[in-house]
This record gives C-alpha cells, sequence and structure tokens, in this order.
C-alpha cells in the first residue's frame, strides 16, 4: 500500500487495525457500529411487519412465519441485543459529550458494563418471549 | 468592508480549511445525539410491545394498534429509529467509501430507503389505526 517511490506527498498512515492490540473501548466502538448496520436491518424489518399488518390477516401469518423461523429468530435475537446495547451505548456517549468517562479505566469499565448489560438484558427479554410462547 | 489583517493575506485554500464539515458537522451530531435519547425510552417501550404480542394473530395486532397510544409510540419509534439510523449510516458510508460517485449514491440511496420506510410504515399504522373497528 505504501508506495514510497512516489516521493514526498505520501504521508505516514495511521496504524492499521491488525497492528493494534484488541481493548474493550475498541471492540465495544466496532460493536457499536456492526450494531447500527443490524438495526438498520432492524428498522426495515419493523416497516415490513407493520406493512403486514395493514395488509391482512393472511399477508401478516405468512410474515410471522419468516420472523419466526429458526434463521428469523437468530435475526431477532441479534436485534435484541443490538437495541440493548445501544441503548448503553447512547447513556454512554452522553456521559463523553458532558467530558466525563474518558479516563481509560472508567471507559474500560463503561464499555464491559454496556456489553454486560446488553447480553443479560437480551437474556431476559428472551426468557420472557420464550414464557409467552415463542418456541 | 474592511478587512482585518490576517484575513487580507490568507490563501483560498487556507480559509477553505478553517471552514471544516462546511459548517453543517455540528447539526448531524447533535440530531444524532438527540434522536439516540429520544430511543432509550422508546425502544425499551418496542421490547415491552413486541414481548406482549409474541404470537398474537393479526386481529389481536390490529386491536393493539386501535389503541392510540400504541400507534403513536410505534409510528414515534419507526421515525426517530429512521432518522438516527439515515444519520449513523451516513456516517459509516463516508467513513468508509471514498470514490465520489459510489459514495454519492449510497449516501442517496441510504435516505431513500429511510424515507420509503418510514413512509410505507406510518402509512400501514395510519390504516390499520383508522380502519380497525371495536377498539376503544
Amino acid at each position: 500500500m505504501t508506495d514510497t517511490s512516489r516521493g514526498p506527498l505520501e504521508r505516514p498512515m495511521s496504524p492499521h487495525l491488525q497492528v493494534w492490540r484488541w481493548h474493550i473501548t475498541m471492540a465495544c466502538s466496532i460493536l457499536h457500529r456492526g450494531c447500527v448496520i443490524g438495526l438498520y436491518v432492524g428498522a426495515v424489518i419493523l416497516a415490513g411487519w407493520a406493512a403486514a399488518v395493514a395488509a391482512g390477516p393472511e399477508a401478516y401469518a405468512g410474515y410471522l412465519s419468516i420472523l419466526g423461523s429458526p434463521i428469523g429468530k437468530l435475526v431477532l435475537l441479534g436485534e435484541t441485543f443490538a437495541v440493548f446495547f445501544n441503548i448503553a451505548y447512547a447513556i454512554r456517549q452522553t456521559f463523553w459529550d458532558a467530558g466525563k468517562g474518558f479516563a481509560p479505566r472508567i471507559a474500560d469499565m463503561t464499555g464491559a458494563m454496556a456489553i454486560a448489560f446488553a447480553v443479560v438484558a437480551t437474556i431476559v427479554t428472551w426468557v420472557i418471549a420464550g414464557a409467552n410462547g415463542a418456541f | 468592508m474592511s478587512k482585518s489583517a490576517s484575513e487580507q493575506y490568507r490563501t483560498p485554500l487556507s480559509r477553505a480549511r478553517g471552514l471544516g464539515a462546511s459548517r453543517h458537522g455540528v447539526g448531524h451530531f447533535i440530531t444524532e445525539r438527540v434522536s439516540g435519547l429520544a430511543l432509550i425510552p422508546l425502544s425499551i417501550w418496542g421490547v415491552y410491545a413486541a414481548l406482549k404480542l409474541v404470537g398474537a394473530d393479526q386481529h389481536s395486532v390490529t386491536t393493539w394498534i386501535g389503541q392510540p397510544v400504541n400507534a403513536v409510540l410505534l409510528s414515534l419509534l419507526l421515525i426517530a429509529a429512521l432518522i438516527h439510523l439515515q444519520h449513523a449510516v451516513q456516517v459509516v458510508i463516508e467513513d468508509y467509501i471514498h470514490r465520489f460517485t459510489s459514495k454519492s449514491a449510497l449516501v442517496i440511496g441510504n435516505l431513500f430507503v429511510c424515507v420509503l420506510a418510514g413512509a410505507v410504515g406510518v402509512f400501514s399504522i395510519l390504516k390499520v389505526a383508522l380502519t380497525v373497528t371495536g377498539a376503544h
């Protein structure tokens, strides 16, 4: 990538992803970006769900059978995690906007808390969903 | 109009550099943060609503949407989410796609997807909410 023969215009590049040691704040940042893409699909699924309700009983039953299939459930499980992780992340970012929480130890801790919250809330949600007859 | 001495001798490039994100960046940032905050209660309500509607048939769902509070909150959730995600995904596109034409096409496509999903979703919610019978 770095072609030094081009002369002085070539500027030093910032370190690439693969030379960084993985740490929790970086993992959170990447996970957040991944969740955003996932939630984009989720918003379209939600709009489609509303359209299916409006289209009538058969269309809705068909839509539910897609969402209720193993792949559909896996997608919804991911969406649940993404929703909860983004809720925690939005709160974390609000503290950052106020200039708080940037000390490495605190940033690591809040990152770990965001992931832990998302995991626990996802499990709780799906246990309730199971009790309500999702399986 | 007299210019200050420092302005007078600046090159056009120097002046353009000082403008940053064409003075639009803060609006984008604030929209993302405010919609993100609005989505905290809305998405928690959304999970609660989803758990309530697990396995419900179309008739029960239309009755549920027929209640004004549900129709309004559902529309708000969808609109706030789409505004938030349109801005968020635009940043992702701008970070990774550098060719002007592909970047522009994706940014515009992203906007169209979000506006279309919002129009379809809100129209469907309204159609159900305004035609459902027996819901009070």
